[in-house]
């Protein structure tokens, strides 16, 4: 019971976060409820008993991604006049569709039948992550800091001044 | 465990359709990538929802959802320094006015 109340309140603050992001003119403000989004995601991450991933959570997408897009907003800042967040010719078109997709969506997720147990996390849930990466997903976890690392080239290639 | 499954899986239903209402109307390429960003949560979530729910002895979920961060950060990191180049050469990285590509 306690749990459903926790659950309305954190998805209710997330939905509203995330409208923000959507609707908000000012894209710094949009920034901003982003920031919103990820902590009720966190949030969700520990009620779901996935305490690494909600602390990975915060410092990954808090801590990196949300200060890269402020800094990048900040960048350009000249350009993000009053009607920089305005939607293109198409937005009541996706409006709809998003809608539709939504209800469609959640009638089949009500519909179908999940066989959910009652297991519970086991208590050294991390160290399994820990040995996971370095055991049974070695090969995609070295091609994930391969990745990082042809991104950070890439990402100084793009954006350094040519003269 | 008094909360169904299918309360997080409708949520992040309805996050994933803010994200990809934004990435479809935005006009800013900004405000796009923060479309992308919102759909990458939603879709973490429906991961450690499953995960929690069906399997939660088998971490592989978690893994997965860690892979999932990896592949956001250098979606966003290499996003934005296209949009900062793309500003200095053009002046605007609004979407409808970069279309030097369509037919």
């Amino acid at each position: 019971m306690v749990g459903q109340i926790l659950f309305i309140i954190i998805a209710a603050f997330t939905l509203l976060m995330g409208l923000g992001t959507v609707v908000a003119r000012n894209l710094f403000h949009a920034a901003l409820f982003l920031v919103g989004v990820f902590f009720g995601i966190a949030a969700l991450f520990i009620l779901l008993e996935a305490e690494f991933l909600a602390m990975a959570q915060i410092i990954i997408y808090i801590g990196a991604i949300a200060t890269l897009i402020v800094f990048a907003i900040m960048l350009s800042k000249g350009m993000m006049g009053r009607e920089a967040g305005a939607y293109n010719k198409q937005w009541y078109f996706a409006g709809g569709a998003m809608i539709f997709f939504f209800g469609l969506l959640s009638w089949l997720l009500v519909k179908m039948p999940f066989a959910a147990t009652n297991a519970s996390v086991p208590d050294d849930a991390i160290q399994q992550i820990g040995s996971g990466f370095v055991g049974h997903y070695v090969v995609p976890f070295e091609v994930a800091s391969v990745l990082l690392l042809v991104a950070l080239v890439g990402a100084i290639m793009l954006a350094r001044e040519r003269n | 465990m008094t909360v169904p499954l299918s309360w997080y899986l409708i949520f992040a239903t309805a996050l994933f359709s803010l994200g990809f209402f934004a990435v479809l109307s935005r006009r800013n390429a900004v405000a796009v990538l923060m479309g992308v960003e919102l759909m990458l949560n939603a879709v973490n979530v429906n991961l450690v929802a499953f995960w929690r729910y069906l399997t939660p002895s088998d971490l592989s979920g978690q893994i997965f959802v860690v892979f999932v961060f990896t592949v956001a950060a250098a979606e966003a990191a290499v996003g934005l320094a296209l949009m900062i180049s793309i500003y200095r050469t053009r002046k605007t990285i609004n979407v409808d006015e970069i279309n030097d590509l369509k037919l």
